[in-house]
């Protein structure tokens, strides 16, 4: 996914800086068209329409915002807030991120409750989340696709799906004894 | 403010402090959470809580505002969304503040590589388990299949699988 970044210079090159009101309605923008996800979105509004980074510093972004833990995108917006705006340009911009999408979800999730009961509501949610699901397992296909020729991913992969799926394991011990074993074997192997 | 909402939110942290790969990977963690341990809501209601988050627009986190809405209305929405920003916002701002040192070092890579596994294991557990949960019929199940099949074989936006399988549960088809 990353790309070599040059030296860390590219900081330095800064475009500009933003308010702290310009960041949260450019997320706000682009958080309440972004059905389906969001990060094709977030890409366009910082490299293509205000300018707020260049391509490369996105890739770097993406690649960073990845290595943190959250959802990729309110790193990315933390990250490009507190670098044009300090830490009110931060929060503005997750809060632009995050709260349209949540008072939508919350009106949304109030006509579940009204109409819910309907028998039709009843099926096309039901129908809705049999895809829904689908869309989780296909994501994952893909990003299972690029480690196919790596024995060891393939291998993590495979335990971390048995142990949740088939024995619940609680994420913190996945975290404490697969992860770490994960880590190891990345060190130890070129694939 | 009472007991469960204490709970979700603590446990929302601290899922989003550990987040790596994304809030998605911790989706099954949060199911077990909330169905499995708490029996706050059923599967039912989970995975439809789950299919409202991703039809609507907005970061995928999203889910955890419905299910704070669930446990304790309003109050619990909010309280459920700002948990899940906060440690984001503590760790992403600080590391900003280091940011050049990070984008080059080797162990980066090695990291990336551990991690992209782990994460991925997560994603296809949580889409496993939302499975299980949605679909209980061959109808179902070829809504789940053939939605994975459009989102292998095209590049066209999630919302068209989505809206078709709405649209064909609408007119009775599961």
């Amino acid at each position: 996914m990353s790309t070599e970044a040059e030296e860390g210079e590219v900081i330095s090159a800064l475009p500009n800086r933003a308010t702290p009101l310009e960041l949260f309605i450019g997320f706000a923008s682009i958080a309440v068209v972004g059905f389906g996800g969001v990060m094709p979105w977030v890409r366009w509004l910082l490299v293509e329409k205000r300018g707020w980074c260049t391509e490369d510093e996105f890739i770097n972004l993406f690649a960073l915002s990845n290595f943190l833990p959250g959802g990729n995108v309110v790193n990315i917006a933390v990250l490009i807030g507190s670098r044009l705006g300090g830490f009110g340009g931060s929060v503005a911009a997750l809060a632009g991120l995050v709260a349209p999408p949540a008072i939508i979800v919350c009106l949304v999730g109030g006509l579940y409750r009204s109409f819910g009961h309907l028998p039709a509501a009843q099926s096309m949610i039901h129908a809705a989340a049999a895809s829904a699901a689908g869309l989780i397992v296909a994501m994952g296909i893909r990003m299972v696709y690029p480690m196919r020729k790596s024995p060891r991913a393939l291998a993590v992969v495979a335990i971390v799906l048995v142990a949740s799926v088939g024995f619940r394991v609680p994420l913190v011990w996945m975290l404490c004894l697969i992860l770490p074993a994960s880590l190891a074997a990345a060190h130890w192997t070129r694939k | 403010m009472d007991r469960p909402i204490t709970l979700l939110v603590l446990q929302i942290l601290f899922l989003s402090s550990v987040a790596v790969g994304g809030f998605i990977t911790t989706v099954p963690e949060l199911h077990r959470f909330v169905v499995d341990v708490h029996g706050w809501l059923n599967d039912g209601t989970f995975v439809a809580l789950f299919a409202l988050a991703q039809a609507a627009p907005g970061p995928n986190m999203i889910v955890v505002t419905l299910v704070g809405w669930e446990i304790a209305g309003a109050t619990g929405a909010a309280l459920a969304t700002a948990a899940a920003c906060l440690p984001t916002l503590v760790i992403a701002y600080t590391v900003s503040r280091f940011w050049s040192r990070y984008n080059n070092v080797g162990w980066y890579r090695t990291f990336e590589r551990g991690v992209a596994p782990f994460a991925v294991g997560l994603i296809l557990a949580t889409g496993v388990i939302l499975t299980d949960g949605a679909a209980d019929d061959w109808k179902s199940y070829a809504l789940t299949g053939s939605t994975i099949a459009f989102m292998l074989f095209s590049r066209r936006s999630p919302l068209i699988p989505l809206a078709i399988a709405a649209a064909a549960g609408l007119v009775g088809f599961v």
